[in-house]
């Protein structure tokens, strides 16, 4: 089955500026895709382009096998799609909103009124349904946006900053309805919360300057951080230099770095960041030692992100 | 036409929602009155007929009806709730005409609500209905072109200011080009025909037509002619948008 949403090489320029250059992806049924970059790399403006806002200067995108230049409507009946900044009819209530929404989607009565009702419970703003969507809060107004992209159960979600401006308790929420929604669906989630990443997503996709620079599952971005398999350790029994001799030795461990002079809390940089715990106990056990504390780093996001967006290359890990 | 209906209902409700609608009705129908009845000279003159108010409606209009035009779109695109509105299943011929209806039927109900004047003269002469009923029917296409102007203008800009600045410029002019402040400036250089041409886009030479009594149906066809020219103009300007964002 072709993907559910798929771009190919999408490219926007206004003017001189060159917002997006050349962007290209593919989200299957299920997957959950973090769209990262930093403010102004050009999440927005692809998203816009992805739901048909916004019309490429080169590239295309589609929804489900639709094309959303030449079969726009078709397209749209397929996506589901909260804008930046979640822009709503501030002078209605959600129920008023809600059900012009399933109007101008065709819905007839009876199936708008549960579509309503379902979006309503899922986002939990049945306390509020009947006040002006001006009076609400902003995690309110923000859930009042998802509930109007997931209306009518679209096969793909485009959600640009779903959580941003909710609060700690807010945002599980919000992340908990994206994952139960997930199975059934293609999401695209664009965020510079990189927890949020590691929270929510399958698959993540940084992108600089208009540009792809990375593309791979959380996890294997994480491996690309420098502290990647860093090993921490707390040894008594040994004094500093001695424990620095002894790790320095072990194979494959690029660099170490030891603190405190009782307790000694050495951290262990192995090269190409394989994983070097079992041959630095080994070493600790050799030399009599007591493990006093023992911690992996998996590597950091954060890290990576700004290695990537940057161009920093000090930050990515040594010798890779 | 899916969504047609929705974006309708919705706009005319929001009318409603805000304040809008009753300041609008309210003001209309006090410089109506006032125009009919101090300014027009409706005793005075001695006639049962709404002349005086029907002769000082179109420069009435060209002030309010650009500030119902004004919002149609710039507004949404202030507010970003445009993305949401193009990123419905709706085709852009349908949110521009649905928006433009409500705003025409909106226009309609406060000019129908001027039917106090309507009895006014009935109860005191015997006016010739039918021509009355000719004059509304012109009121309502000046106002629709008025509105059409508006409502492209309006999806130019995402400030309702300039938008309604605008308008009233633009309405002006069509108001305007059957008399000599803008006929003069052609029949120096321009042949007869062109000079023509000018004074037949010029609203008020229609919609006298239609206020005398007669409904011509070349005076009709102007007016809907105009209307979907505008409308269609409407219709590229927020494609072109895509383009720009």
């Amino acid at each position: 089955m072709a993907a559910l949403l798929e771009a190919t090489d999408l490219a926007k320029t206004f003017g001189h500026l060159t917002a997006v250059n050349g962007i290209s992806f593919t989200v299957e049924k299920g997957e959950v895709m973090g769209f990262l970059g930093p403010n102004g790399a050009g999440k927005s403006t692809t998203m816009k382009m992805l739901t048909g806002f916004l019309r490429p200067t080169r590239g295309r995108a589609r929804i489900a096998g639709f094309d959303v230049e030449s079969q726009a409507i078709e397209a749209k009946r397929h996506l589901g799609y909260l804008p930046e900044g979640a822009p709503l009819y501030v002078d209605m209530t959600p129920v008023e909103f809600l059900s012009f929404v399933a109007a101008a989607r065709g819905l007839d009565r009876r199936a708008s009124g549960q579509a309503v009702e379902r979006a309503i419970d899922a986002t939990h703003i049945g306390g509020v349904a009947h006040q002006s969507i001006d009076t609400l809060s902003k995690g309110f107004k923000r859930r009042v946006g998802l509930a109007q992209a997931i209306l009518h159960d679209p096969e793909v979600l485009v959600l640009d900053e779903p959580t941003d401006g909710l609060d700690p308790n807010q945002k599980h929420e919000v992340r908990r309805l994206i994952r139960d929604m997930a199975p059934g669906k293609a999401i695209v989630i664009s965020t510079h919360i990189l927890e949020e990443v590691e929270a929510l997503c399958s698959r993540a996709i940084v992108i600089d300057r208009g540009r792809v620079v990375a593309d791979s599952a959380p996890e294997e971005l994480r491996r690309r951080s420098r502290h990647h398999n860093c090993v921490t350790l707390t040894v008594q029994g040994g004094d500093p230099d001695a424990v620095r001799g002894a790790l320095q030795a072990v194979d494959r461990v690029a660099r170490v770095e030891v603190a405190g002079t009782g307790p000694v809390t050495a951290t262990v940089w192995p090269r190409d960041g394989v994983a070097v715990v079992e041959p630095v106990l080994q070493a600790v056990h050799r030399q009599g030692w007591t493990l006093v504390e023992l911690a992996v780093d998996p590597g950091r996001l954060d890290d990576v992100f700004r290695s990537l967006t940057t161009g920093d290359a000090d930050l990515e890990k040594t010798g890779s | 036409m899916t969504g047609l209906g929705a974006i309708f209902r919705r706009e005319l409700a929001n009318y409603f929602a805000t304040p809008l609608a009753y300041v609008f009705i309210v003001i209309f129908l006090i410089f109506s009155g006032i125009f009919t009845f101090y300014v027009g000279g409706f005793y005075e003159r001695g006639q049962a007929d709404l002349q005086p108010f029907f002769t000082f409606l179109p420069w009435l209009y060209l002030f309010l009806v650009p500030a119902i035009s004004m919002r149609l779109w710039a507004e949404e695109r202030k507010s970003g709730t445009l993305e949401l509105l193009m990123t419905l299943p709706v085709p852009t011929v349908a949110a521009v005409l649905g928006k433009y209806l409500a705003a025409w039927v909106f226009t309609g109900l406060a000019l129908a609500l001027t039917f106090p004047l309507w009895i006014t003269v009935n109860v005191l002469g015997d006016p010739d209905n039918g021509v009355i009923l000719a004059g509304y029917i012109a009121g309502f296409f000046m106002a629709g072109a008025y509105l059409a102007i508006g409502s492209c203008l309006s999806a130019l800009t995402r400030n309702q200011v300039i938008a309604f600045v605008l308008t009233v410029m633009l309405a002006f002019l069509f108001t305007v080009s059957g008399m000599p402040i803008v006929l003069d400036v052609f029949s120096e250089w321009a042949p007869d025909l062109v000079v023509e041409q000018v004074a037949s886009l010029s609203f008020l030479t229609h919609f006298n037509a239609i206020v005398r009594g007669v409904i011509d149906l070349r005076d009709v066809v102007f007016f809907f002619s105009l209307i979907a020219l505008w409308l269609v103009a409407n219709v590229v300007v927020v494609e072109s948008q895509k383009e720009a964002g």
